[in-house]
């Protein structure tokens, strides 16, 4: 902690006591977390533990149990192959609509970008609840087509919303000198688009991906026994405590934590941490 | 155009598609068209087809019998206080709590990004894992109440987890570092020169953020509220499982999802999940109202 306490930018390193104060409330905050975080991991490693500070002996054969229990090989494959086609389907949609948004001003655009925000702004929980009915009723959700759809309503606008600023900021003078050297549309949009829009690619397809794997209430309200991800095993799991080991559900608990850290660490190289969390630009204009 | 369009037609379409195209619209705008489809048929349409169902109630009744229902058992009609009780202490909380911490990381300072990074761990680790670790972390015979009694803070483990203390805390563990990061970049958006003229005529750290900082960040501060009141307010997963979803924290997305998940009466799910949208949205208003009579101008930085 002592490390960070630094005066701000004044530069005047004199560190003042209500300054320390909030630096020990946040040391508190991930202090906490980190023993959350590390109870699961402790107890998905443990033989017995009750009432000590930690367990009797450590074991591997919680994994190998939860495992085989939850099926874990079938739900990670469908974790991968819904978070995969969300993201394939969503760019598709969402980087040219994001190309018109950003090249385009038309009447009504204020009302597209609106009807973009929406999705991300109210709660899943809350369109899920409609959404998910009217999948049921034509016999969509509970399978995979039905758990892809509803993810992709919150996507298709992240995607939307990440790029239309990235494309902003690639000079349109680009595009119209390779149309003046007789470039066509096909080989500009091969050859000069494409690689100016593979960052901005990147990082809507990591943050989209990382979206979709911590997505719970949509893939919830949607999901079937053969279309369950990991996040909502893991919830069914912890619903139904009592009727499997808790160290097991623990190991699964264990599992997703490490995959979303190693999903968390490759996201970071490519956006920024708040753009993981917010919508990648700021309100728009009022 | 075929050579017998005579040219007075020719000259018309021209025009017209010169026109439009002078106000932004050509054919590049068909690339919207998919998007604009998918969020009308999977977004709009969804709600629309929930309000109708809303009206339409399992047993007949006429049209309002959901909500008429609604509002008079207490048990339904309580999950809304239940709800707020929630959302709003919390979300209050987060923001409150990100506004000192925000001020100090304002600037350059080491170790920003390292914070930042980490803060986003909770966020993306979820409410299913916060709940599954709160449950073995502040249980009774969790970390936290050995360490409280072992300190003689208690004789008994306090009670932290399948009540409403238990969903308060998930709330302020995941809800916390988003109200943080937004306020940070809020934070950061304002121009460090203001201050520092505030300095030069002579105000004091503290005034210059209640008088300076303050009334420019306050309307950062009224968007990082609602949407950590949106976020706290659908609490799902955490009131399912670290809270008491017969009773303390039976919130409005439990009810909307035992009505049309468990009960399978879809109509009056979709009833309570309009309700919930509906009360959402005017505690939503109320904020903004708030803040159109905030300062609404020019930071001065580059937010």
């Amino acid at each position: 902690m002592a490390t960070t306490i630094a005066g701000p930018a004044s530069g005047r390193a004199r560190p003042r006591w209500w300054a320390v104060a909030v630096w020990l409330v946040v040391g508190f905050f991930f202090l906490n977390l980190l023993a959350l975080v590390a109870s699961v991991v402790v107890d998905s490693f443990g033989t017995r533990w009750f009432g000590t500070w930690l367990p009797e002996a450590f074991t591997f054969h919680w994994y190998s149990d939860a495992w085989r229990e939850f099926g874990l090989s079938s739900v990670l494959l469908v974790t991968l192959e819904v978070a995969v086609v969300v993201v394939a389907v969503s760019l598709l949609i969402g980087v040219p609509a994001s190309y018109a948004l950003a090249r385009r001003e038309f009447p009504g655009k204020r009302l597209v970008m609106v009807l973009f925000v929406l999705p991300i702004l109210v709660p899943p929980i809350t369109y899920g609840i409609p959404l998910a009915t009217l999948l049921y009723k034509l016999h969509l959700a509970g399978s995979m087509p039905g758990v892809i759809l509803a993810n992709l309503v919150p996507a298709v606008p992240f995607v939307i919303l990440t790029m239309t600023p990235f494309i902003e900021q690639i000079d349109p003078k680009i595009e119209s000198a390779a149309r003046m050297c007789g470039a066509s549309t096909r080989s500009i949009f091969l050859h000069v688009l494409t690689p100016l829009l593979v960052p901005g690619i990147l990082a809507a397809s990591i943050l989209v991906l990382v979206r979709t794997v911590g997505m719970f209430e949509l893939t919830f309200l949607t999901a079937g026994p053969s279309s369950t991800t990991l996040v909502v095993a893991l919830y069914n799991a912890v619903f139904a405590a009592g009727i499997r080991a808790n160290q097991s559900v623990d190991a699964m608990a264990a599992i997703y934590t490490g995959s979303m850290l190693v999903l968390l660490v490759i996201a970071l190289r490519y956006v920024n941490p708040t753009q993981l969390v917010t919508r990648p630009r700021e309100e728009p204009a009022e | 155009m075929t050579v017998a369009v005579t040219a007075g037609g020719r000259a018309r379409t021209t025009s017209l598609r010169h026109r439009l195209a002078e106000r932004g619209v050509d054919r590049t705008l068909l690339l919207l068209a998919p998007a604009l489809a998918f969020v009308l048929v999977l977004f709009i349409y969804p709600f629309a087809y929930g309000l109708q169902l809303s009206f339409t109630p399992a047993e007949g009744g006429g049209a309002l019998a959901n909500y008429r229902e609604f509002f008079s058992d207490p048990y339904l009609r309580n999950t809304i206080w239940k709800t707020l009780g929630l959302g709003l202490p919390a979300a209050l909380l987060n923001v409150l709590a990100s506004v000192p911490i925000a001020y100090l990381m304002r600037g350059k300072v080491r170790g920003k990004r390292t914070l930042t990074t980490l803060l986003v761990v909770p966020i993306t680790l979820g409410t299913v894992l916060t709940a599954q670790g709160l449950l073995m972390y502040a249980g009774p015979a969790g970390w936290l109440n050995k360490l409280l009694i072992v300190l003689h803070i208690t004789d008994q483990p306090l009670p932290l987890v399948h009540n409403w203390t238990g969903v308060f805390l998930s709330l302020v563990i995941t809800g916390f570092p988003f109200a943080f990061l937004l306020t940070l970049s809020y934070l950061s958006g304002i121009d460090p020169s203001l201050e520092k003229a505030a300095a030069t005529l002579g105000a004091g750290p503290w005034e210059r953020f209640r008088r300076v900082t303050m009334p420019l960040l306050a309307p950062g501060l009224a968007i990082t509220f609602t949407l950590s009141f949106v976020l706290a307010f659908s609490v799902f997963p955490s009131a399912q499982l670290v809270g008491k979803p017969a009773g303390q924290t039976r919130v409005l997305s439990i009810a909307a999802y035992d009505a049309a998940f468990q009960k399978f009466d879809y109509s009056m799910g979709c009833a309570i999940a309009i309700i919930m949208a509906v009360v959402m949205l005017l505690v939503i208003a109320l904020v903004m109202v708030w803040r159109a009579t905030l300062y609404r101008g020019s930071t001065g930085g580059k937010g």
